[in-house]
């Protein structure tokens, strides 16, 4: 427990001097007041529920974002260190792979949970502060969308740990990162929509469809968000699919869980039968 | 006393290549052991291995008592590692890097910073690691090895990019370590360096331990003819077997310096003749063979043996 807060703290600590966090702040931060102010510009202001709009902002936000913030973090966690020559080091210390592995997956977390947290709540602040009418259920739609966005960065830091751990060099983790982002964020949804829409409903099930969203960390994170309040998926445009899929909430937080565990489990592995 | 490092048959295979194979040895606690060998020769396998980064394909190892590839970790917080080409990250500071690398053994951090004083690093503690030079960063990498006062040392070419001051102070702080009862294995290509400073040798040549013993008992089996060196005034070759008699492997380096490869058995008596009465002999040196002989003979003696 006390290698992984150290290895966490030591983590957090380069993150600020290398200005990881400043610059990932920053961008949350300046994305978020865009879409909050910008965003509603076309719409004008005819006492729509602002924060809800927030939410389907940046959520969308979200789902192009935080999954790439989160590889460029962890697909270089292992494989890097490896190649400059710190995990021999690091390894021949008193602390067990698994533990180098939490402890940087605890420290890249803590990253992106400030900058989400710090970034978003800088737009729902600012909103706050024009005087636009929140009400509670609100700021609790509010609160459950950023709680979920860390968790989406969680399992992108995960699975890019799981390609750092396999991948043989630098250049191709990046690789393989990149081609995650693209089929889990864009491919992936464009294909589904593509089958469906073929399909016509004759083979695909909705017990079929709910299992291929299940499938994608991205889709269940915007079925948790988009969908899961009344309110919300009003303005998304997401009450027609989520009528048909029977998700609860709690079904979807379980995936996204098991989304992290997963890679995370697999990538423990892999690091302990590495050969240094 | 019992044995800190313990090997017993030792294999390591890579895939298609046998980095170690079949080695056998122990060392006692408080001597500085040189493991010397060329590139590939299996030095740093053997280190990762009593370290437990890696893995034996056969054969058991033992340090202070533990497997260390067990997972068990007692026994590597009593133990320093310097790995060749030592590489830290470039965004924390000398202190800060030193500081997480002791709470990571669980040392005090305001002891292990005393550490850097002494690798002469306390001037540039405060500077980011990534400004460092090649030696400074070799010196942060050995004051990391040395956090905690460690039993076992094992440091991998440890004085490659230290300037010759440093050198010293270096061996000096292993020297100190030694006599407090600290094991100390040094890998290092450097033998001249290693000769007076190494109680025991021990010679790798691809993965196959050819010699394990202290330079004298090594020179005892190798039998390389000790040089002796004479200054002789006006040297004329033809006379030398007026007085000295008949001597093999002699050569006149020059007008009045001869120089003879004496086997063991025929050394004594060439010295008594040297020296004797009506030999023309102003000063005798003698120079045993050195540590870069005694390697070069093992890997030739390896090397045509069955």
């Amino acid at each position: 427990m006390r290698s992984i807060a150290i290895i966490a703290a030591k983590e957090i600590q380069e993150g600020l001097r290398n200005r990881w966090v400043l610059a990932t702040t920053l961008l949350l931060a300046a994305l978020a007041l865009t879409l909050t102010f910008l965003g509603s510009a076309p719409t004008g202001n005819v006492g729509v529920r602002a924060l809800d709009v927030v939410i389907v902002s940046l959520s969308s936000l979200t789902i192009f974002l935080i999954p790439l913030i989160a590889l460029l973090i962890s697909h270089d966690a292992i494989v890097g260190e490896m190649e400059r020559g710190t995990m021999l080091l690091l390894l021949s210390y008193p602390v067990g792979r698994w533990q180098v592995l939490v402890g940087k997956f605890v420290g890249h977390l803590a990253i992106l949970a400030f900058a989400t947290v710090l970034g978003y709540g800088a737009a729902a602040t600012a909103l706050a502060l024009t005087g636009a009418a929140i009400d509670a259920e609100s700021w609790a739609a509010f609160a459950q969308m950023i709680g979920s966005s860390i968790l989406l960065g969680a399992v992108f830091i995960a699975i890019g740990y799981l390609v750092s751990a396999l991948a043989r060099d630098r250049g191709t983790a990046a690789g393989i990162a990149v081609g995650i982002w693209l089929m889990l964020v864009l491919i992936y949804d464009m294909a589904l929509l593509g089958l469906l829409v073929v399909d016509q409903g004759r083979a695909i099930s909705a017990g079929a469809l709910n299992a291929l969203l299940l499938l994608n960390p991205t889709d269940v994170y915007r079925m948790l968000n988009l969908a899961g309040s009344v309110n919300v998926s009003a303005f998304s445009g997401m009450s027609g699919i989520a009528d048909v899929v029977a998700l609860t909430p709690s079904i979807l937080l379980v995936a996204l869980c098991a989304w992290i565990l997963l890679p995370l489990t697999l990538a423990a592995v892999a690091f302990s039968r590495r050969e240094l | 006393m019992t044995p800190t490092v313990e090997i017993d048959g030792v294999t390591k295979r890579y895939r298609s290549i046998q980095a170690v194979r079949d080695v056998s040895f122990r060392l006692p606690a408080g001597e500085t052991i040189a493991l010397v060998g060329h590139n590939g020769a299996g030095k740093t396998t053997l280190l990762k291995l009593m370290l437990g980064l890696i893995h034996p394909t056969a054969g058991g190892i033992r340090v202070l008592g533990e497997n260390p590839a067990a997972g068990e970790f007692a026994a590597r917080r009593r133990l320093g590692y310097l790995p060749e080409n030592v590489a830290f990250n470039a965004a924390l500071s000398g202190r800060e890097t030193l500081s997480f690398y002791a709470r990571l053994k669980g040392e005090p951090v305001a002891k292990a910073l005393g550490l850097l004083a002494r690798v002469g690093l306390e001037a540039a503690s405060a500077r980011r690691v990534g400004t460092y030079s090649k030696g400074m960063r070799q010196r942060l990498g050995l004051a990391q090895a040395l956090i905690g006062a460690p039993r076992v040392l094992l440091l991998d070419e440890p004085t490659t990019g230290l300037d010759p001051e440093l050198r010293v102070s270096f061996y000096e702080i292993v020297q100190e370590l030694r006599d407090s009862g600290a094991t100390v294995v040094l890998s290092s290509h450097a033998l001249t360096e290693l000769e007076e400073r190494a109680d025991r040798v021990i010679i790798m040549n691809r993965g196959v331990m050819v010699a394990n013993g202290s330079i004298e008992a090594l020179r005892r089996i190798a039998c390389l003819p000790t040089r002796i060196r004479l200054t002789v005034p006006d040297l004329r070759p033809a006379a030398i077997p007026a007085w000295l008699g008949p001597v093999e492997g002699w050569r006149q380096v020059n007008g009045h310096l001869l120089e003879i490869d004496a086997a063991a058995e025929d050394k004594m008596a060439l010295l008594r003749r040297a020296t004797g009465a009506g030999a023309p002999v102003q000063d005798v040196d003698l120079i045993p063979p050195t540590l870069d002989d005694l390697y070069a003979h093992f890997l030739r003696s390896q090397e045509t043996a069955p």
